[in-house]
Order: C-alpha cells, then sequence, then structure tokens
C-alpha cells in the first residue's frame, strides 16, 4: 500500500523590495490632481481621488480601466498616482536613509572605505550569502567603520556628521538636508557600492527611498460608504489623501510663482507631514492627524499592526457561523457532558438535515412547528429555520416564517436541506479562551434550557479553568455527521477526563462534592432511612437495598452504606485519606480518624472519602474505576458523586462563617505568649549582631547568618500559632472540614485568620527596602527587629496594624507582578512552539512526522505509549499488577 | 617557536553522553525503508561535517543509525541520512 504523501510547495523565497518611481507611474491607471471625491450631482470627478478609472464599489456600474463591474466579475481596482511637487523622506525608511548617508562620499557618492578594505567585505559578505548565513552583524560593521572616516578616500572631501532628527529629518554638520539635496546625495552612489549598503542592486536605488510620486490605492481598498440621511462618508485613506493633494498642489503653485523660499519650505515641511502621517499615524515625534471628530486618523500603517490589524484580526483569526457566545453559570444537576443552552440560542442556531424518504414526515411536522413555536419564552419545541433546495446547480434559501411554514413544508422534496434548531442530544463543542490546552475546547451534548447563560456541571470547571464571576464561554454546532461523529469519539468531555499531560484525572469532584461526601462517610455517619432515600434517590439508585441498621424502632443507614452504591462490585482499595495526619506511629488499617479507606467488593468497609477518592488528580478511586471500566463509567461515576454530594451535604446542612475562626481566650493568651518569645529571641540575635557575637555559618556572610536566623525564628512563630489555633479548631468546624478533605483552603489559610499571618518577603527576603535604613519613618534608623522588616504578628481576624497592612501589600503585590508577567510570557512561548508543532502528527505506523513526510521520530515518544493512557507516564503499572495477583484477583 | 605539544583530539565515540552510531548496512536500510514505506530524503539528516560522520567515517548518501539509551524504551533506534554541507 502506498503512503499517500500530500503535494507540498515549499516557498523558495519571498523579497521584499522598493518601488521604483517608474513602476508607480507604469501601474497607475490615471494621475490625480483634483482633491475634490464627487461633484454636486454625486458623480465621481476625473483624475479625482475616486475617480473610476480607479475601480469601481457601486454595483452595476462599470470600471473605466478593465470595464469589468463590481459583482460577478470582480474589478479588483486600480492605483492611481500623483506626482509630488518637491520631493519627500519616507519614513519607514529614515534609518536606512542615514546610514546611506553616513556611509558614502556626498561628493563622489562612494563608500567610505579604503579599496583593499572595501573588497575584503564584499568577499566577506559574499561568503554568507553562499552560506545562506547571517549577516546583519558584518554590516553594522562596515556602517561603523565608515563614520569613523574624516575623509573620502577618493576624491578627499572631508565627512560630515550625519544626525537623524526624528521622524524625518536630517542634517549634515548641524545644517538640515532638503530631501532634494538627500535624493540628489544617494543618486550619486554607484551601483558597486550597494551591497554594503545593504541593497539588492537589481532590485532597488537608494533614492527611491525618497518619494517623487506617490501610488494611491484603489478605491476598492478605500471605499466610501453612503450614510442613512443620504451623507456621503469617505474613508481615512481617503481623507489623507485629499491633504496630500492639497498641500502638493499649493506647494506647486507657490514655488511656480516664485514665493518666498520661507512660504515654500513651510508647505513642503506641511508635504512631508502629511505623507508621514498617510504611511504611519503613529510615528513618535509628530502630533498625529485626526478627523474633525477628534479621533485619531487609521492610516497604512494602523490598518496592518497590531492586535486589531488585517494579520491578527483578519487573516490569523477569523468570524465563524454557527456559534454562540453568553455568560456561564453553574447546574450541579447537569452531567458533566451536557451544556445547558438557554432557549433564545437554540432558536438561532442550527443543524443542517438532509430531507430523505425515512425523514421526510418529520422534517414536515418539524417545518411546521414554526407556527405553534412562537416566542413563548419558558416552553420550547425545535422547528426549522431555513430550507434550503438545490435545483440544477443553483441553491435556494428559504427562510421559514410562521406565515409560509405550511407552505413551506407541504412544497418539501426529497434531497432537500433543512435547517432545523437545536435539539436535546445535538453535540456542540464548548470553548473559553484562553485556549491554552486541548481540553479547553470539548463537546457536550445540549439541554435546552430558560433563562440567558449557559450551564455547565462544576467538575468541568478546572479544565475550562472557568469560574462563574462574569466568564464568558463559547459554543460552535457541528455542521455534518462525519464532524459529529469524530467530536463523539475524540471530544466529548468523558473521553478527557484523562489528562495527556500525566495519565491521570482532571475532572473530579470540587469543593462541595467532597464536603459532602465527607460528611457523609466520616465515622459513623448514619442517616435516617427517609434521608437515605432521599440521597440515593438522587443519583437514582436503582440496585438492590442497602443494608438497614434498626434502633428503637427507627430505621438507620449508614452513610458509608450509601456511598458504597456508587462503587462497582469489583473495586477492592485500599489507600490513606487526605484527612490522613501522618501520624508518627502509623496504626494504619485501625486509624482512630477513619482515615484509612478500605474498599472490598465495591463496599466502603472503613474510612473517609475526601479529595484523595473524588478529587481530581488525586482520587484513588475515580481513577481505578476509569482504569477498570472505561470512560463511560468514569463520568457515571462523576456524574452520582456530584450529585450525591451536594444531596448530602443540603441534607445534613454546612455553612461556615467568621466565627469557625474563633479560638478561645486561653489560645489566644499561649501565641501572644510564644510571639513575645519569638520576638525576645530575634532582639538577641540582633543585639548578638550587633556586639560582634553572632557566629557566621558555613558559606554565609554575618548578615546572611542573622537574616536566615531570623527568618527561621519567624517562621517557627507562625507554625507554632498555626499550631496552637489548630489545637482549637476540630473537625466540629466547617471550614476545618473543607481544609483537611481538600475541598476548599487549607489549614495555612485557617492559622492565618485565627492566629498570626507571619513573616512578609519581597523577593524570598525580609522587607528592607523604603527610606533610608530603615522600611518605614516609624521606625529607629537601622532597626533589625522583627516589626521594622515585616513581620505580622496579628491575624487576619484581629486585622492588621498600619505598618503591619503597609507590608503585607508590599508581599501581596509581589505575588500580582509574578502572575502577570509569567502569564504574558508563557503566553507567546506557548504561541511560539504551537505554531512551529502545528503540522507535526502521530501517523498510523507510530512514527512522528510533519506535513511534508519528514520522519521527526521513528517511534513516539520513543516507546509509542499514549501519556493519557499511561500510568504516570508508564506503559504498565506494575505493582497494580504485583497486588492483583498477590490478592488473587 | 614551534609547538612541541601535539594536541590530542579525545574520541568523541566514548564520551558517555555520545550514543552509539553505526553505519547501516544495504540490508538494514532496505529494512528501514520497506518498514516506514519512505524514502531516505524523509529521515534526518546529519552533515557529513559533524563530529560523528567524521570519527566513523560516513559519507554523503550512507544512513547512519543511532542507538540511544532511552528513558521511556531503555533502547531507541533512530536513522539519519548522511547529507554534504555546503562548504
Ligand atoms: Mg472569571
Ligand atoms: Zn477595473
Ligand atoms: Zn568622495
Ligand atoms: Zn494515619
Amino acid at each position: 500500500m502506498e503512503r499517500s504523501r500530500s503535494i507540498t510547495k515549499k516557498i523558495g523565497s519571498i523579497s521584499f523590495s522598493l518601488l521604483a518611481p517608474s513602476e508607480i507611474r507604469k501601474m497607475s491607471a490615471t494621475k490625480v490632481i483634483t482633491a475634490d471625491t464627487y461633484d454636486d450631482d454625486g458623480f465621481p470627478i476625473a483624475m479625482g481621488l475616486m475617480d473610476p478609472r480607479l475601480g469601481v464599489i457601486e454595483p452595476g456600474l462599470r470600471c473605466k480601466t478593465c470595464g469589468l463591474r463590481v459583482g460577478k466579475d470582480k474589478c479588483p481596482g486600480h492605483f492611481g498616482h500623483i506626482d509630488l511637487a518637491m520631493p519627500v523622506i519616507h519614513v519607514g525608511l529614515v534609518k536606512s536613509i542615514r546610514d546611506c548617508l553616513r556611509s558614502t562620499c556626498r561628493e563622489c557618492g562612494r563608500i567610505l572605505l579604503t579599496d583593499k578594505r572595501r573588497e575584503e567585505y564584499l568577499e566577506e559578505l559574499s561568503k554568507y550569502k553562499r552560506e545562506g548565513r547571517d549577516n546583519t552583524y558584518h554590516l553594522k560593521q562596515i556602517i561603523k567603520e565608515c563614520v569613523k572616516s574624516e575623509k573620502c578616500t577618493r576624491c578627499d572631501r572631508e565627512v560630515g556628521k550625519i544626525e537623524l532628527d526624528k521622524p524625518t529629518s536630517l542634517r549634515e554638520n548641524g545644517k538640515k538636508l532638503t530631501p532634494s539635496e538627500i535624493r540628489e546625495w544617494l543618486e550619486k552612489i554607484p551601483e558597486e557600492d550597494l551591497p554594503l549598503l545593504d541593497i539588492n542592486k537589481e532590485s532597488a536605488r537608494p533614492e527611491w527611498m525618497v518619494l517623487t510620486v506617490l501610488p494611491v490605492p484603489p478605491v476598492t481598498v478605500r471605499p466610501s460608504v453612503t450614510l442613512e440621511t443620504g451623507e456621503r462618508s469617505e474613508d481615512d485613506l481617503t481623507h489623507k489623501l485629499v491633504d496630500v493633494i492639497r498641500i502638493n498642489q499649493r506647494l506647486q503653485e507657490n514655488r511656480d510663482a516664485g514665493a518666498p523660499q520661507l512660504i515654500v519650505e513651510d508647505l513642503w515641511e506641511l508635504l512631508q507631514y502629511h505623507i508621514t502621517t498617510y504611511l504611519d499615524n503613529q510615528t513618535s515625534g509628530i502630533p498625529p492627524a485626526r478627523h474633525r471628530s477628534g479621533r485619531p486618523l487609521k492610516t497604512l500603517a494602523q490598518r496592518l499592526k497590531g492586535k486589531e490589524g488585517r494579520f491578527r484580526s483578519n487573516l490569523s483569526g477569523k468570524r465563524v457561523n454557527f456559534s454562540a457566545r453568553t455568560v456561564i453559570s453553574p447546574d450541579p444537576n447537569l452531567s458533566i457532558n451536557e451544556i445547558g443552552v438557554p432557549i433564545s440560542i437554540a432558536r438561532e442556531l442550527t443543524v443542517p438535515v438532509k430531507v430523505t424518504s425515512h425523514n421526510i414526515d418529520w422534517c414536515k411536522q418539524m417545518i411546521k412547528q414554526k407556527i405553534s413555536s412562537s416566542n413563548k419564552s419558558d416552553e420550547y419545541r425545535p422547528s426549522v429555520n431555513y430550507v434550503i433546495r438545490q435545483t440544477e446547480g443553483m441553491k435556494q434559501r428559504i427562510k421559514v416564517t410562521e406565515r409560509n411554514a405550511e407552505e413551506v413544508a407541504d412544497k418539501l422534496e426529497l434531497g432537500t436541506i433543512i435547517e432545523r434548531q437545536l435539539m436535546n442530544g445535538d453535540l456542540a463543542l464548548f470553548n473559553r479562551q484562553p485556549s491554552l490546552h486541548r481540553m479547553s475546547m470539548m463537546a457536550h451534548r445540549v439541554k435546552v434550557v430558560p433563562h440567558k447563560t449557559f450551564r455547565f456541571n462544576l467538575s468541568v470547571c478546572p479544565p475550562y479553568n472557568a469560574d462563574f464571576d462574569g466568564d464568558e464561554m463559547n459554543l460552535h454546532l457541528l455542521q455534518g455527521e462525519e464532524a459529529q461523529a469524530e467530536a463523539e469519539i475524540l471530544m466529548k468531555v468523558q473521553e478527557n477526563i484523562l489528562s495527556p499531560r500525566f495519565g491521570g484525572a482532571i475532572i473530579g469532584g470540587i469543593h462541595d462534592h467532597i464536603s459532602g461526601c465527607f460528611l457523609l462517610t466520616h465515622k459513623d455517619r448514619r442517616v435516617t432511612m427517609d434521608d437515605a432515600s432521599h440521597i440515593l434517590a438522587a443519583v437514582k439508585y436503582e440496585g438492590k437495598t442497602t443494608k438497614v441498621e434498626v434502633e428503637n424502632g427507627k430505621k438507620y443507614v449508614t452513610g458509608k452504606e450509601i456511598f458504597s452504591a456508587l462503587l462497582p462490585d469489583d473495586l477492592n482499595l485500599e489507600y490513606k485519606a487526605k484527612t490522613c495526619l501522618n501520624c508518627e506511629v502509623c496504626t494504619a488499617p485501625k486509624c482512630p480518624n477513619d482515615a484509612y479507606v478500605i474498599i472490598k467488593k465495591g463496599v466502603l468497609l472503613q474510612g473517609t472519602i475526601d479529595e484523595n477518592s473524588i478529587g481530581a488528580f488525586k482520587g484513588k478511586a475515580l481513577d481505578r474505576i476509569i482504569r477498570d471500566h472505561g470512560m463511560d463509567a468514569g463520568r457515571e461515576f462523576i456524574d452520582n458523586v456530584t450529585r450525591m454530594g451536594i444531596a448530602s451535604i443540603t441534607l445534613i446542612g454546612f455553612t461556615t462563617s467568621i466565627d469557625d475562626e474563633d479560638i478561645p481566650d486561653e489560645a489566644k493568651r499561649q501565641i501572644e505568649e510564644g510571639l513575645q518569645k519569638a520576638m525576645k529571641k530575634i532582639s538577641g540575635l540582633v543585639k548578638a549582631y550587633e556586639n560582634d557575637e553572632l557566629e557566621s555559618l558555613p558559606g554565609r556572610s554575618l548578615e546572611e547568618t542573622l537574616e536566615m536566623e531570623i527568618m527561621r525564628v519567624t517562621g517557627r512563630a507562625r507554625d507554632m500559632a498555626g499550631e496552637i489555633a489548630g489545637k482549637h479548631l476540630g473537625l466540629n468546624n466547617s471550614a476545618v472540614i473543607m481544609a483537611k478533605s481538600g475541598a476548599r483552603g487549607s489549614m495555612l489559610n485557617l492559622s492565618q485568620m485565627s492566629g498570626c499571618v507571619g513573616q512578609q518577603a519581597v523577593r524570598g527576603e525580609r522587607i528592607h527596602r523604603g527610606y533610608q535604613y530603615r522600611t518605614l519613618p516609624h521606625f529607629k534608623k537601622g532597626d533589625l527587629g522583627a516589626q521594622a522588616k515585616g513581620f505580622v504578628a496579628s491575624c487576619y481576624k484581629t486585622g492588621l496594624n498600619p505598618t503591619e497592612y503597609f507590608f503585607h501589600s508590599m508581599g501581596g503585590r509581589e505575588g500580582l507582578v509574578d502572575t502577570a508577567v509569567r502569564t504574558s510570557r508563557s503566553g507567546y512561548m506557548q504561541r511560539r512552539l504551537i505554531n512551529a508543532l502545528e503540522d507535526v502528527k502521530v501517523e498510523n505506523d507510530g512514527t512522528v512526522r510533519h506535513s511534508g513526510g519528514q520522519i521527526i521520530q521513528f517511534m513516539y515518544g520513543e516507546d509509542g505509549v499514549d501519556p493519557a493512557r499511561s500510568t504516570n507516564g508508564a506503559a504498565v503499572d506494575v505493582n497494580r499488577i504485583i497486588t492483583d495477583i498477590k490478592e488473587g484477583i | 617557536m614551534a609547538k612541541t605539544i601535539k594536541k590530542q583530539q579525545f574520541d568523541i565515540m566514548k564520551h558517555k553522553l555520545v550514543p552509539l552510531h553505526e553505519i547501516a548496512t544495504e540490508e538494514e536500510i532496505k529494512e528501514l525503508l520497506e518498514k516506514f514505506k519512505i524514502t531516505p530524503d524523509q529521515l534526518p539528516k546529519i552533515l557529513n561535517t559533524d563530529p560523528v560522520p567524521i570519527s566513523i567515517g560516513a559519507q554523503p548518501g550512507q544512513i547512519i543509525k543511532v542507538i540511544r539509551k532511552s528513558q521511556t524504551a531503555k533502547e531507541a533506534v533512530a536513522y539519519r541520512l548522511v547529507v554534504e554541507s555546503d562548504k
């Protein structure tokens, strides 16, 4: 079998060059001499900026140059030209002009090198060109050497000092050079010296960098728009060209009339200004040209440059049909691969369906539903928006309205395509920017819902990195069976539970799902039969009846028993829960904290369900279920765990408030005491340092030693405060439950709230910048104590004093700046990587090749293993196999 | 004064970071091209002026077999086509 190699063509080279004045005239359809555009009757003026020879924009009219119309035959538009009365510098090329002047003689135009040096450089340059190497260094070197010379070696003329006044003015020995003088100078440079000035003698002459004729772009490039009032509004480029022509005319008249030199020079400057802003309206050093309204004009450079420019906005990024965007909000009752789409969006988005003999009746009925579907906001019955009839290659697109629905339905033929509105169960791609990895765009099943936001299960927030503080997301509808099939297999949320980064789950229970399961399964929690039924109904449990305990005539079910309903019968696992305290002597199977999980044959025998069971990244039970039972079972498990978690937490009740951070006065006193001890220790260290009694650590200076010692003391002081606070914050405290179960927050957060915030640092050191010899004027100069260098002894609950608050803000700002810098830098790095690797793929034979068929790797990753299906990168989980064999499974 | 010490070139092939390079035999090449259904120009390239082809004496047009130690697969085999340098 022959591997089909796509036909590829390589771009050999692209060369950019200067437009010669002769060439500008040659391609010009007309000379433009009138600054006006249209006459009083609304017809374009001949030799004006809207001359019909420059192309046409109104449909029906014929172009006077090529005879074609806009619509079908497409007149591409034609250039015109303006003859400038006096030459003008091109802003984009001033630097090259400066370099040319600096390295040549004004008298004879030769390069300011001795013949010997000239030959050497020419030799070097041609060698670099042969080898395809970058020669910028040598070119810069040539200019540097020329600038140093004092006299021309050929005609003995003294070399003047050339300076550039930004943006377009050049001086020789302080005397201004007019563009005419510059042009004359550049004309003198002989062809054989051009390679040394980085100019290709085949395609350009240096004097072309000074404009004598200006090309006028076709009207198609700068169409005028007719406003509703009948007024004509011209494009920014046309406005600018009007200015250029007007000043050009005045300059010509004044010069021909022999006006005073001063007036001519002023007009010349003005012409230079207009042409400069025509090319780039953001040239530094000159005020941007403005519209009458005060808005800066968008001229040539602005059209191309930047995010809103032609490249980034129109060529690399395009807008698409069949897509929607709105704010997102959570819905814990949806499955992870569902998405709630608002009715108003569902009515707008369509899927094409071909009418066949099998579905024609259904299609007719769908069209007729247009009449009844109306615009009720709470009821949704999908209908059809368009019917596309194809007869003899002609496409006819009929919009279905309430009025014509009946008629269109009756006339429906086989082979017609109907664009039907969104229905429950349609596949759609859901995406949040920035799309940093493939999980940023996943396929969801549509569920049409009322109101105006997209809704999805909270477990899917992490892969999209979404939250609900106003985030918006995009939805794209798949328009063909092939696309739908591909998305179904590759892009559904459940196919993306395992991350291609390390082969673990990145979707799992979060926040309240974990708190809920914790509450349900911790220790001997049991709920009444009624409540148990509620929880099990939330997951639509249909299995065998759970074990029931009877006490005083009341029926109870244990939380562990309820949770076991979600576990497959063949699940056998043993692991430490997140709640494990890492006691010095682990009493493992018999953990007093119920932190050792044992699951046998799908029954949770002991241990608490928390982040280590159902969370993303760490969830052992989740991981095992996906591995043993597949993606669909994994999806079902996550769906059910989230529902059970929410049902339990709602039933048991869970709240956290500011008094969760309350600690008894006794504890406060202890913390106070501990902190005082630490302060004393620090002042002791400082005193020892001042008295030269401190012994330095190996490899450290005395100052460094002191800092390290103090940092250690402050660190320990905070830990101590946390420990004391922690002793009084038990598992009856909601904040602690969240921290210990891994739902949200950490014990460090809690100890900072109720114990002590601790040392603030900038660049990993205690805060030392600010005023002379001190951080703030509140302290004595040279104070090395804890308070003066950013130690925050207060806790968030009691509040920080002003100096503490200031230091805390310094530390906080560092974090913000770091993340801002990191994201922009890693974003650009990623962009470059993606552009470099976009066409590399793994072929069916395991090789990695790019689109040209070149082999990059002979076996993907050298072992051919898909990291998403690996266990931490390894193809085989040896430990798992060993335990399985031991257990005799 | 003339230099008296002759500079000794260390045998780079003995360095532990340089993997084993061999010139592929006719048979190996035939097998390789058939296995991946490729022409030699689709292989990764190595310049004949690269230190390795010089020290094992590989000529442009020949194919070098590189046997590397691999973290993921213990041993990984790759092939490179020796190409003439522009110089
Ligand atoms: Mg947000
Ligand atoms: Zn035309
Ligand atoms: Zn000269
Ligand atoms: Zn333990």
